[in-house]
């Protein structure tokens, strides 16, 4: 790594942040896995929680029994003893069925119009990447992936929708999710998947984690409903 | 199945009165809040006052009207917010312990100061963890008397299992935290995108009145006042901790409390410390701050402190 990287910054009283780099990529999100699982297991009751995201690392811990010095010095550990490139291979990928339709995706159209292409070739464009998971959060089961091909990269609403339904595969920029639970939100909703992304009664709570890659596969109505897609969930015109 | 559940019966929920524990911790990697007290430091007098430590789940109520009956023989005591506070219609003291039988009804007013009230009962009230803890998180469906998030209800029941009678506890005046005004200073430790604010605009910040918009909930406080504008313009989302000031495009400030999203990709100058927080949380809309800022190494000097305080003032043993 170079340019200064990686960074470590103060985040707030008990929390310090690492930058690994300014791009995300396949073999950082590898790095920051290793980097988070390392300090997960070297250390004890002093780590609170981490949280890693796209191209940095929060780590949480308590400073009644530790202190921001330590904690760099644990931090730098962990980086020397990650492996400076990672076999990003191990990722597992996991397939999420879609309903892309204009019942169910209120924003193709304005996509598909604004790309100058047919609402077919967005769903195409969409379905033919494998998308990593670079990190989770926001809600529990959302996973943030990318990156979508610019052709359907598309900002986010300027207004929210005060409730997105659950299941709602969405862009904004060139990322792209799935909404595990109904929840305001302002991405551009261009379909449905009936699969649950997020269930605390079971191990492991959601399908997949850090590192992995979706694939999305069309699906058509009956399929979605058969899948127990929720029937009220299309055209429920979604403010 | 547990037996037939005992405790406190739940006659009227009041506003919004919610299961907290300390919270819910190492989860945030698949997206998971942490919960727990708004005003940390008057949950864990509560359970000080009831002989338990702060692993205990109390009651946070939300500006009142939460009414109980008892069904055991338990202590309880209730901290916070000044509110009114009757044992089968008689009114007495918060900030201390108080025995209850059998069929007694608690009752608590409205806020007059303040806004979050903890109740708590020796030993603590016995929920169903969900990932290692009972605290309720109502956008993320965890936590609560059934598990999925919900606050307290008419009907239900706060388990709890009874106790001997000891004396009674009670914390002097002079040690409670006085809510009457409704302003705070809040002390910032500076960091994450600081260096992306202007000194200029550093220097507003600091210098500036804000005032608590109506929009304050337990994920955030907005507040309004002068805009502060980063120098970032795009920013990959990353994690968020405990009491983070972001600035969104227009400028007004976010302070992120419990319930915060585990991530996010606005700038922020740093955190708020914990303990002005507590602080924070008692505030109702239209009260105004200011923030100061100050180092690391001042804020864990603060933190520990605040911790010898807590556990070295005493406690007055009430024999009535």
């Amino acid at each position: 790594m170079s340019d200064g990287f990686p960074k470590i910054a103060v985040a707030g009283e008990n929390s310090l942040i690492i930058y690994f780099s300014d791009r995300p990529s396949s073999a950082l999100s590898s790095l920051i896995v290793h980097t988070s699982e390392h300090l997960n297991h070297q250390f004890g009751e002093w780590l609170i929680d981490l949280v890693p995201s796209y191209t940095s690392l929060l780590v949480i811990y308590d400073p009644l029994l530790t202190d921001h010095h330590q904690v760099r010095r644990a931090i730098r550990h962990a980086i020397q003893q990650s492996p400076a490139s990672t076999d990003h291979s191990e990722g597992h990928t996991i397939e999420l069925p879609v309903y892309y339709s204009v019942e169910s995706g209120p924003d193709l159209t304005r996509l598909a119009e604004a790309a100058q292409i047919s609402t077919e070739e967005v769903i195409a464009i969409h379905g033919q990447t494998d998308y990593l998971v670079y990190t989770i959060g926001f809600a529990p089961g959302f996973a943030y992936l990318g990156e979508v091909d610019p052709r359907i990269a598309a900002p986010r609403l300027t207004t929210p929708r005060t409730r997105v339904p659950r299941g709602a595969v969405a862009i904004a920029d060139r990322q792209t999710a799935v909404y595990p639970a109904p929840s305001p939100g302002g991405w551009n909703i261009i379909g449905l998947c009936p699969t649950p992304l997020f269930d605390p009664n079971l191990e492991p709570s959601m399908p997949f984690k850090i590192g992995d890659s979706v694939r999305f596969t069309a699906i058509d109505r009956e399929q979605f409903l058969q899948m127990g897609g929720c029937e009220t969930d299309l055209k429920s015109e979604i403010l | 199945m547990r037996g037939i559940v005992k405790g406190l019966a739940v006659i009227q929920p009041g506003i919004q009165s919610l299961v907290q524990d300390r919270g819910r911790f190492g989860f945030h990697a698949i997206g998971l809040t942490t919960g727990g007290p708004m005003d940390y430091s008057a949950f864990r007098w509560a359970n000080r006052l009831c002989g338990n430590d702060d692993s205990a789940a109390c009651i946070e109520v939300l500006m009142g009207g939460l009414v109980l009956q008892a069904q055991i023989a338990t202590q309880i005591a209730v901290t916070g917010a000044e509110i009114p506070l009757a044992i089968n219609h008689q009114s007495v003291d918060c900030w201390r312990s108080h025995c209850l039988h059998p069929g007694d009804r608690i009752e608590l007013g409205h806020a007059t100061a303040g806004c979050r009230a903890y109740l708590a009962a020796t030993g603590g009230f016995d929920f169903q963890p969900s990932f290692g803890s009972a605290a309720t998180v109502v956008r993320e469906g965890l936590g609560g008397p059934n598990g999925d998030g919900q606050a307290l209800k008419a009907g239900g029941i706060l388990p709890c299992s009874p106790s001997v009678e000891t004396p009674c506890l009670a914390l002097d005046k002079a040690y409670q935290p006085a809510y009457l005004e409704n302003t705070a200073s809040l002390r910032v430790v500076l960091g994450y995108q600081q260096a992306s604010f202007s000194q200029a605009q550093q220097q507003l910040f600091f210098n500036s009145d804000y005032r608590l918009s109506a929009d304050c909930d337990r994920m955030g406080f907005r507040l309004a006042g002068a805009a502060i504008n980063s120098s970032t313009t795009s920013l990959l989302s990353e994690g968020i901790c405990l009491g983070a000031i972001q600035f969104p495009g227009d400028g007004q400030p976010i302070v992120l409390m419990r319930d915060r999203q585990t991530i996010g990709g606005y700038p922020k100058i740093g955190s708020v410390l914990s303990i002005d927080l507590d602080r924070m949380a008692q505030l109702q809309p239209g009260a105004t701050v200011r923030f100061e800022p100050i180092g690391i190494e001042r804020a864990h000097n603060l933190i520990h402190l605040s911790e010898r305080r807590f556990h070295n003032t005493p406690l007055i043993e009430i024999t009535d």
